[in-house]
């Protein structure tokens, strides 16, 4: 019996056996349950198929709300491998058009990819167009476990705008990283508004949070749909372009290069925008896509790039309209003042030509017949001028300022991807240039827009709109309106330039002088007050031939610069272009003459030489 | 025989029992409800859905518990020879009349339902043991006796694991503890721990090599516990002795040297010294057998070269020995391997469905993890699963708790025994319980291998909660019998 109380003790070992195990249990329950969310993570991803519901994309408008962008459907192609048996193979690919080599390759690479799963949908063909589709639709049934998605891409209404519309494009790595919003074979804008009204267009992907089992196969809304979210579809765009004048500005430009611009100078809205060559636009849509792209981009004439924002250009004579306000405002001219012109600016050995026309000559006529002395006289005096300016340097920074606060050498910030910002020289730049020892002299050929500085037709076209808003601009912008959202409130407010409004009305004046008596006279349109200024910029081949105007000279409603790639003079293309899109715009509609003229422009080609290589 | 107890058993029955094992049915149901609810389906009530068949088999266990505690308790004494031979009997023939359900040979049908006998042979054999033990001068510390009483637990076991029913079979292991509570040397529960901790750190830490040396860990770590235990064995069994202290000191010494010499002149497999050291320490104890205390110093002698030879035909075993994928389920256990797919894949989906429970857990019926089948099992093996998921933590721990209490109960009503018969059984009850929870919810958090036994009075199955009921219900009547009579 000793013996039997010995062991007796071992129930306080049994026991503390059965406790030990026990705390260990709960050590590592509490370990697995409380320490991570590793699992509950990885349960989630088990059990949760995510399905993503697409927003139908925003429309795009033109600002008579005509319909520019719309969506239309197209289907990929669905195969659940687990289901697909026994169907006729042979059928299947007459049907919908491919080979037989064809489909045993293609199903080989969806049992080949890495989440692939025999139980759910993968995409055997994507992007079928809905005309080929409907005579995959009646045979559906036949095809046990192929069923069809309903994706929609972009279709256009007719052929133009394809630089301000853009196209879309799968989304590439960076864009995935730059903005968790997408995922991989998501669209995105690639140019255009496409691109820089891409949240507004996208709206919001809607999700249904499914539940999967073991073998993949759905079983039910989560929690009956309770953090299900419908897909928010993307705003409307209205565009502030007028599809008209932008079909006549297309015309225009056909077989040159260049651009044309117009902006409504009371809002700062762009009412057409054309960059020649341009493309059509539905070539950028569907399984072409990336072929089409491929032949653009290796165009020697770029067709891709949009030379009204991304063209810099030397501005010409239309530069000179800045180079007059700033001689005003700067007191180095007033509005009587005379200079001489003997067949151009002579000084100290430099001259710099002009057409011949009467001498000495004043700010208006010299507007008016664009005299290239009387602006390299303005310059020289203000360069010149050590009452107001201690140097060179400060007068050079003094110009560039006003410059800059007329929109040049800085990008304007239009709503469009890429656009470029032209140059203004600075003191600094030809400190530089010229080791320190240059004067107004040495860069006198700025004065006539020539030298280094550079312009986009844009920028020339805000000059244009200043001017007829006598010393504000707006940004330029080609957003009208966005349904349901507001555009942004930079589009919506003033910039004024450094010179007063007083001066703005003798620069006017010359620029009515020069369409009813000078060089613009071709754009001396019955019953319209046209204002306008030429520009043939030099270039080391055939000139440039620009134009800058805006009408009606006191209500304005429209600024136009016209940008034609070695057109010659200014008068030779600029001038009648420009005359033709305000008349368009103002009369809504062309004459008939006009509009013979313009199927006369819409047929004379320019060759280029320097590209047909 | 007339029952001369003035009160109805039912009533002088221990209610703290009846009462954890009520809760652990409803808790059990609520789970089933759980892991066999299929999305959008609200019926629980029908006989045709797992748990409408649940409720059937928990009333009849209740019944059933009822009628056990109104029957005579000496009849279990009476009975028990024979109960354990009849079923000795069904087990040996089951093979044969079984229909072969997934590789397994245990399920006879009877009409419509189906039985696993295996599960009831664990209460004969209890009560056989008991009745055996209960004899009048049998005790387990005599080797005839203990030979006797493992038979009895041994016989079973092989029928059933012919039945190619492994698990139910290891839980007739469980019987030793209650061997060991009747007497049974506690050198044996030693030394079979030890073996468990040499094999898995033996071979879980086979492949990091000691620093300077061209020894494993495992190896190094399990000679040297040999070293320590050998030692420590000597001071408690042959305490005044000045050996202990002599086989610690040369033998640390001796480990200490090699290290050093390995460390800064050339290194080498330091394991040589040890097994030398272990040798050594082998040879010096038969030296001392030939003096006094022969058998102690040839045991502790026997125990030091086993223990050795046991290492190395350890990593024999599992490279040689096992077949493949046991071989892969011991190294997935051991953390070696990481194996998603196949062995490893039921233990990483019950974690993560345990995991992502949490603290109050996902709400009844909403665990993902168990209702959309990634657990396999999920109503039987792995229904701990599921609480963990649904409930969390807290239901979890409380369930554990509830276990604890049950089995620590269990304990002190089988010490209060009268009889070494209702000790024993008692024991026999609380040690299948034990080993049930253990194997179960080890298995379920992956701290043990995956053993297909059910969790008791929750997994789904008439047959295991009609078994564990049957037990426990036996012992509560044996319990009941008594107190009358102490008083």
């Amino acid at each position: 019996m000793a013996n039997e109380l010995n062991f007796s003790n071992r129930k306080f070992i049994i026991g503390s056996i059965v406790t030990g195990v026990i705390i260990i249990y709960l050590i590592r329950l509490f370990t697995l349950q409380l320490m991570s969310d590793d699992y509950k993570k990885n349960a989630d991803s088990n059990a949760f198929r995510k399905e993503i519901q697409y927003p139908s994309r925003g429309l795009i408008y033109d600002r008579k709300h005509r319909l520019l962008v719309y969506n239309e459907s197209s289907y990929n192609i669905m195969v659940i491998m687990n289901d697909q048996r026994g169907i006729d193979t042979l059928d299947f690919c007459r049907t919908i058009g491919i080979t037989k080599d064809f489909y045993i390759k293609r199903m080989e690479e969806i049992k080949a990819k890495t989440n692939y799963s025999r139980y759910t949908p993968q995409v055997f063909l994507s992007q079928i167009p809905s005309q080929e589709f409907s005579v995959f639709r009646e045979k559906l049934f036949r095809f046990n476990g192929f069923s069809a998605e309903k994706r929609s891409v972009r279709h256009y209404t007719s052929g133009i705008a394809a630089h301000i519309l853009g196209d879309m494009g799968e989304v590439s790595n960076a864009d995935i990283e730059e903005d968790n919003y997408y995922q991989s074979g998501d669209y995105i804008g690639k140019l255009g508004v496409e691109r820089s009204y891409e949240k507004q267009l996208r709206g919001e992907k809607g999700m249904r949070i499914m539940l999967r089992d073991v073998h993949g196969r759905t079983k039910g809304h989560y929690q009956n749909g309770k953090y299900d979210k419908a897909p928010i579809p993307g705003k409307d765009l209205m565009l502030s372009i007028d599809s008209e004048l932008q079909a006549l500005a297309e015309r225009l430009l056909e077989g040159k290069l260049g651009a044309i611009v117009a902006i409504e100078p009371s809002t700062g809205e762009i009412l057409c925008m054309a960059s020649s060559p341009s493309y059509d636009p539905r070539l950028m849509v569907g399984r072409d896509r990336g072929k089409n792209h491929q032949r653009l981009n290796s165009d020697p004439m770029k067709p891709l790039l949009n030379r009204a924002i991304m063209g810099t250009y030397p501005p010409g004579s239309t530069f000179k309209l800045t180079q007059a306000l700033i001689g005003l405002q700067e007191g180095s001219i007033d509005p009587t003042i005379s200079f001489p012109c003997h067949h151009g600016f002579n000084y100290r050995g430099l001259h710099v030509g002009c057409h011949s026309h009467a001498s000495p000559i004043s700010l208006i006529p010299a507007l008016g017949t664009s005299c290239n002395a009387y602006f390299c006289w303005n310059l020289y005096r203000l360069f010149s001028n050590r009452s107001r300016f201690k140097s060179t340097q400060d007068a050079m920074t003094r110009w560039k300022d006003h410059a800059v606060a007329m929109g040049f050498g800085y990008k304007l910030g239009v709503d469009l991807p890429g656009e470029r910002r032209g140059m203004i020289p600075n003191a600094q730049y030809y400190d530089k240039a010229y080791r320190g020892r240059w004067n107004a002299l040495t860069v006198i050929s700025i004065a006539i827009g020539q030298g280094e500085v550079t312009a986009t037709p844009l920028q020339i076209a805000n000059l244009a709109a200043t001017v007829a808003n006598r010393g504000f601009y707006y940004i330029p912008h080609i957003i009208h309106d966005i349904r349901g959202s507001q555009i942004d409130s930079i589009y919506r407010t003033r910039h004024y330039t450094l010179v007063d409004r007083k001066w703005y009305n003798y620069v006017v004046a010359g620029m009515r002088r020069a369409v009813t008596h000078g060089t613009c006279h071709s754009a001396n349109l019955p019953g319209i007050e046209v204002c306008g200024k030429t520009g043939t910029a030099q270039n080391r081949g055939h000139d440039h031939s620009t134009f800058a105007g805006f009408a009606p000279m006191n209500d304005p409603k429209i600024a136009v610069s016209v940008y034609v790639e070695n057109g010659g003079w200014g008068n030779t293309y600029g001038v009648p272009l420009g005359a033709l899109i305000i008349e368009q715009y103002l009369n809504g509609k062309l004459s008939p003459e006009s509009a013979k003229k313009a199927d006369a422009f819409q047929h004379k080609h320019i060759k280029y030489a320097d590209y047909a290589r | 025989m007339p029952d001369n107890s003035p009160r109805n058993p039912a009533f002088t029955a221990d209610w703290v029992v009846i009462v954890i094992f009520l809760a652990l049915m409803a808790f059990g149901w609520i789970s089933i409800c759980g892991a066999s609810h299929e999305i959008g389906d609200t019926d629980f009530l029908s006989w045709s859905t797992r748990t409408g068949k649940q409720l059937v088999w928990m009333s009849c266990a209740v019944l059933l518990g009822f009628v056990l505690l109104m029957v005579d308790d000496r009849y279990f004494d009476t009975l028990a020879d024979l109960l354990y031979w009849v079923m000795i009997g069904v087990l040996f023939i089951t093979p044969f009349i079984a229909k072969d359900i997934k590789g397994s040979h245990s399920w006879i049908s009877l009409g419509s339902i189906s039985l696993q006998p295996a599960e009831f042979a664990k209460c004969t054999t209890a009560l056989a043991l008991a009745k055996l033990i209960n004899r009048y001068g049998f005790t387990l510390d005599n080797m005839r006796n203990l030979a006797q009483a493992a038979g009895m637990v041994l016989l079973p076991f092989a029928l059933i694991v012919m039945q190619r029913e492994t698990g139910s079979a290891l839980v007739y292991l469980s019987f030793f503890l209650m061997f060991y509570r009747e007497g049974m040397p506690g050198s044996f529960l030693f030394t079979a721990t030890a073996a468990v901790v040499y094999f898995i750190v033996g071979i879980r830490f086979s492949d990091v090599v000691v620093p300077m040396t061209h020894t494993s860990v495992g190896e190094f770590s399990v000679l040297l516990m040999i070293w320590l235990f050998t030692a420590g064995l000597v001071r408690v069994y042959c305490p005044h002795t000045p050996h202990a202290t002599r086989l610690f000191v040369w033998g640390g010494t001796a480990t200490a040297l090699a290290l050093l010499f390995s460390h800064f002149v050339i290194p080498f497999d330091v394991a040589w010294v040890q097994v030398g050291v272990c040798i050594g320490m082998a040879c010096y104890l038969g030296w001392q057998a030939l003096g006094e205390r022969a058998g102690r110093y040839t045991l502790i002698a026997l125990f030091a070269l086993g223990s050795t030879a046991f290492l190395y035909s350890a990593n024999y075993t599992l490279n040689h020995i096992l077949e493949p994928h046991q071989q892969v389920r011991v190294r997935v256990l051991l953390g070696m391997e990481e194996s998603i797919t196949d062995a490893g894949y039921n233990v990483n989906q019950s974690k993560i469905a345990i995991g992502s429970g949490g603290l109050l857990g996902k709400g009844f019926l909403n665990g993902t993890q168990t209702k959309l089948k990634y657990v396999p099992e999920q109503d039987t093996d792995f229904i701990f699963c599921t609480v963990g998921e649904e409930e969390g933590f807290i239901g979890s721990a409380a369930v554990l708790l509830l276990f604890l209490a049950l089995i620590l109960r269990l304990v002190y009503l089988a010490e209060r025994q009268t009889t070494k018969f209702g000790r024993v059984y008692g024991y026999c009850v609380l040690s299948v319980l034990f080993f049930h929870v253990l194997i179960n919810v080890g298995m379920v958090m992956g701290l043990m291998p995956v053993i297909g036994i059910p969790l008791p009075f929750f997994s789904y199955g008439g047959s295991s909660l009609w078994g564990f009921t049957l037990m426990l219900f036996i012992f509560l009547r044996i319990d009941a019998g008594n107190k009358p009579r102490l008083a």
